[in-house]
């Protein structure tokens, strides 16, 4: 006996969760990943730079850094970043958060020059740009997952 | 120095995601903020040799960051360190044998003469 469905049902799914609400969880979850990298950044740069020159390969020589409310607090931020990216690669390719984080180089840069007052040359503004424009490229992969049809078959 | 804690950092970040994004895949997937699912995400986290791995790789690449960040800016040093972009795009082609597309490559390359920029 043939069965048929009125509708299509989702077999794959525990719960029924719409599409809008899909794309609106990854929307957030993009937004958090943004601003959390920008801001953690930027506080572990402001603690960095408070705490003074390290250059070891031993972790012993770091503990001072952390002894800094700024490095404490960029670190925090950014482990908030670390679970949100984790969580936004569990739900979308590597191809789309590629861009995401594509966006955050400018976005930093702007930042370092605004909040840290940092001195940027044009050139290196023009690396940041030439950077941002690279990374988006390589984020840019075709939409469709399928493998293209075989030499003969064309 | 700066540039050798670059490539580290970029060296160790593309490791690092390599192995959290094929760690991740293989949980399930996260579908709310909720605090109970981030929970559930972190447990499953702790169990999965690919993540820990891969975070691994991230603490490195992280103590890097903070000695780059005590003797740079942070705007050379957060754009520098996409020179991983390049270094994935070299790793999926030769490593991970895939089709690496023309744009991918393009923007490994325009990455990686912004990078040279930095330096100025």
């Amino acid at each position: 006996m043939r069965m048929t469905a009125e509708y299509p049902t989702e077999a794959n799914t525990d719960v029924e969760v719409p599409k809008s609400l899909e794309v609106h969880t990854t929307r957030v979850f993009t937004v958090v990943v943004i601003i959390t990298n920008v801001i953690g950044n930027i506080s572990l740069g402001r603690g960095m730079h408070a705490v003074g020159k390290i250059v070891s390969a031993s972790p012993l020589d770091y503990v001072r850094a952390f002894a800094n409310p700024w490095t404490i607090a960029g670190v925090c931020v950014l482990v908030v970043w670390m679970l949100t990216d984790l969580a936004l690669l569990s739900r979308a390719d590597l191809s789309f958060v590629m861009p995401v984080t594509a966006s955050t180089y400018v976005l930093i840069a702007l930042a370092g020059r605004l909040l840290l007052h940092e001195q940027i040359s044009w050139v290196r503004w023009t690396g940041v740009v030439v950077i941002t424009l690279g990374a988006a490229l390589v984020g840019k992969t075709p939409v469709r997952t399928t493998k293209p049809q075989p030499e003969h078959l064309r | 120095m700066k540039w050798i804690l670059v490539l580290i950092i970029a060296t160790c970040n593309t490791l690092g995601d390599v192995l959290n994004t094929a760690g991740m895949k293989r949980q399930s997937e996260v579908d709310r903020l909720a605090p109970r699912t981030l929970l559930q995400m972190v447990l499953q986290i702790a169990r999965n040799p690919l993540v820990l791995a891969g975070l691994g790789a991230l603490a490195v690449s992280f103590f890097a960051l903070l000695s780059l960040l005590s003797i740079t800016t942070v705007s050379f040093a957060v754009p520098a360190t996409a020179v991983s972009y390049l270094l994935e795009t070299l790793l999926a082609k030769t490593v991970l044998k895939e089709e690496v597309t023309w744009h991918r490559w393009a923007g490994a390359a325009l990455v990686s003469f912004g990078v040279a920029l930095l330096e100025w």
